[in-house]
């Protein structure tokens, strides 16, 4: 994998062209089909479990389904399930711009909340062991009961911190539109903040990955701790970061708290004639597509592949490889003036001290 | 004051010792609230006075709730509900995360992107046709339910496994399997005595969250295990808990002596009574799950 990092472009599509000459050898094939082997358990588990409960999942989104003691009835409706949620169901659409706008504020919360604590984690500390203990704990206990449970003994906020200064202030900063889902992440704060559990986890084994010489290459160099943070830490963390946030997206989306998830199983369980399995299944693909969106959105903020050293470097060749050009130029300019200087001289127009300006 | 470049100051010290200290409080405090609370009277509760000591250590409130939760049984059918399947999750998604992690084959790159988006995707999506085929192979309301999908490496949550899998055995010298295979070890030979003893980190990691998830899992475990009527036998500590009200209620009424009606306490009591099993285990197995996880590096890329 390291290695074939490192090849650039131009290398690899000529690596793929010799490739293609060779024969799959003997031990290459046998290696494929005992990877095959190895994966069989997954094949089969990926066929039943997920590609089949998916495309069926499908398909009862686009009937109407009704359960009878004979039988499921499938009615077939085509979009009708989907234009219903969205034109007359009343709360779904609230629901999923209520979920949205938490979501997209509280996970960069979440995120950069962890890593802060991870950061102090694996500073030189006393007591760490200790520390950790405490901090690991939402890992063990957020489920969804348990943790409805807390928020409704009102151990979700702060109950030192007066509440309503803080919403009061926000309020009068921001409009009431961004104001609004602002204060109630700060009412969850606790909440909030429980939810990153994993995330402390997957920084700090981040954190101690990255190679302790290149912090004191930095201090040699006169870096301060803050520069240390932004040029060392952050870059090294940069795929951490990638996956704490698509992690917390999903935990967030698939949390049974979630008043969407609870809108999909009250339907699937309804028994009024429009509702039920179809329009459950329906209102679930909605969902998860604009998950995914918000995954995907997620990731393509953060995955953007260019270093700032990387970057540095393609300018220094591209202006290296322009000086060429330059240089190459003017050696041709060079040539063909002493060339047409040569012509002159032969045909005796002029005389060797009067080269002269015009001709340069 | 603030401390030169090699030592780290008084004043940043002082910081970062009160933030752990004060967030850390934040994290505990819930918890050291209902341990409080679990133990007051109703007289205590009502006493506005009365705040973090309660006036005298009340255990009854520990003895109803496990009562209405029929403690014992459901802490049994817990271990096994969370344990099946984890043993099922580390024998299927090692298996899975070898054959991706050591052998090329062709399809790969597909197989680990339908890996990834079966992460992302809400398990929303197919949990009504998973229902409906669960209900067809006869395996709702029975542990099968979890047990099977976790064999064939799609238990629950099990893209994070196989990902932690494919990462820890990517990190075993290939040198090695090769020397294994010189002398004369076949694949699975050298799966089993090579990758498998050296990948211990993994499976403790593994191990450790597919327990923990599959124990805190409520929905799942009541739709497909418990029965969204109740229908089974099976029962879990966290779906009693989250039908807390209800069956205190069934058992107020069973019981002969009478019972003080649910209150606050008696919440407090029972839900730390479903979370204590666990933080039993995480106090005992702490050390693992922390060097474990410095050591496996949870993440891929």
């Amino acid at each position: 994998m390291e290695d074939r990092k490192k090849l650039t472009r131009s290398e690899k599509k000529a690596l793929k062209e010799r490739m293609k000459h060779l024969k799959s050898g003997k031990l290459e094939k046998r290696y494929a089909r005992m990877g095959y082997i190895f994966m069989i358990p997954w094949f089969i588990g990926a066929a039943v479990f997920l590609a089949y409960p998916l495309i069926s999942s499908f398909w009862y989104a686009l009937n109407n389904i009704r359960i009878t003691p004979l039988g499921r009835i499938f009615t077939f409706v085509g979009h009708a399930n989907f234009t219903q949620i969205l034109i007359q169901d009343p709360d779904f659409l609230i629901y999923l711009v209520d979920y949205l706008t938490s979501t997209i504020i509280s996970t960069p919360i979440i995120v950069v909340f962890a890593l802060i604590i991870a950061m102090m984690l694996n500073m030189k500390i006393k007591g760490k062991g200790f520390f950790r203990l405490i901090f690991f704990l939402p890992v063990i206990i957020v489920s969804g009961p348990i943790l409805g449970m807390l928020t409704a003994e009102g151990a979700g906020s702060i109950s030192a911190v007066d509440m309503q200064a803080v919403t009061a202030a926000i309020g009068s900063v921001l409009p009431k539109i961004v104001a609004d889902p602002v204060s109630d992440v700060f009412g969850n704060m606790i909440t909030t903040l429980w939810y990153s559990g994993v995330q402390i986890l997957i920084f700090l084994s981040g954190l101690q990955k990255i190679d302790k010489s290149m912090y004191e290459a930095a201090k040699i160099d006169g870096g301060s701790g803050w520069e240390c943070f932004w040029k060392i830490t952050l870059p090294n963390l940069r795929s951490m970061i990638l996956l704490n946030t698509i992690y917390t997206v999903v935990f967030i989306s698939n949390n049974s708290d979630n008043p969407i998830i609870n809108l999909i199983q009250e339907s699937m369980f309804s028994g009024t004639k429009e509702k039920g399995y179809g329009y459950a299944s329906a209102m679930a693909w909605l969902y998860s597509t604009v998950v995914l969106i918000l995954v995907g959105l997620f990731a393509l903020l953060l995955a953007s592949r260019k270093d700032q050293y990387e970057k540095q470097v393609k300018r220094a060749v591209k202006a290296r490889k322009k000086e060429i050009r330059d240089h190459r130029r003017i050696e041709r300019r060079n040539r063909r003036n002493a060339a047409r200087i040569e012509r002159r001289r032969a045909q005796g127009k002029i005389t060797s001290h009067t080269t002269n300006r015009d001709d340069y | 004051m603030l401390g030169t470049k090699d030592r780290e100051g008084f004043l940043k010290q002082f910081t970062v010792y009160a933030l752990l200290i004060c967030i850390g409080f934040i994290y505990t405090h819930p918890i050291l609230h209902m341990i409080s609370g679990s133990l007051m009277t109703l007289d205590d509760l009502l006493d506005s006075s009365i705040k973090w000591l309660p006036s005298s250590f009340n255990l009854e409130n520990f003895k109803q709730a496990a009562q209405s939760m029929d403690f014992w049984k459901a802490l049994w059918q817990s271990a096994v509900i969370a344990g099946v399947p984890t043993i099922c999750n580390l024998i299927s998604c090692s298996v899975t995360g070898y054959a991706l992690a050591r052998f090329d084959f062709p399809g790969k790159k597909i197989v680990m992107g339908v890996i990834i988006l079966s992460f992302v995707l809400p398990s929303q999506i197919t949990m009504i046709p998973t229902y409906v085929l669960y209900s067809k192979l006869g395996i709702l309301n029975t542990i099968w339910a979890f047990v099977l999908p976790a064999l064939f490496a799609q238990g629950f949550k099990a893209p994070i496994f196989i990902l932690i899998f494919w990462q820890f055995f990517r990190q075993i010298p290939k040198v090695l399997i090769e020397a294994s295979r010189i002398d004369g070890a076949g694949h699975f030979r050298s799966f089993f005595k090579i990758a498998l003893p050296s990948a211990a980190p993994a499976f403790i990691t593994v191990a450790l969250f597919s327990f923990v998830w599959y124990w805190n899992e409520s929905y799942l475990t009541e739709l497909y295990v418990h029965g969204v009527y109740g229908q089974s036998d099976w029962t879990t500590l966290v779906v009693q808990l989250d039908n807390f009200a209800a069956n205190y209620s069934s058992y107020q009424q069973t019981a002969i002596n009478a019972a003080t009606n649910l209150n606050e306490s008696i919440n407090m009591a029972g839900t730390l009574l479903s979370i204590l099993p666990l933080m039993i285990l995480y106090f005992v197995l702490q050390r693992y799950f922390v060097e474990s996880i410095d050591r496996t590096g949870i993440t891929g890329e």
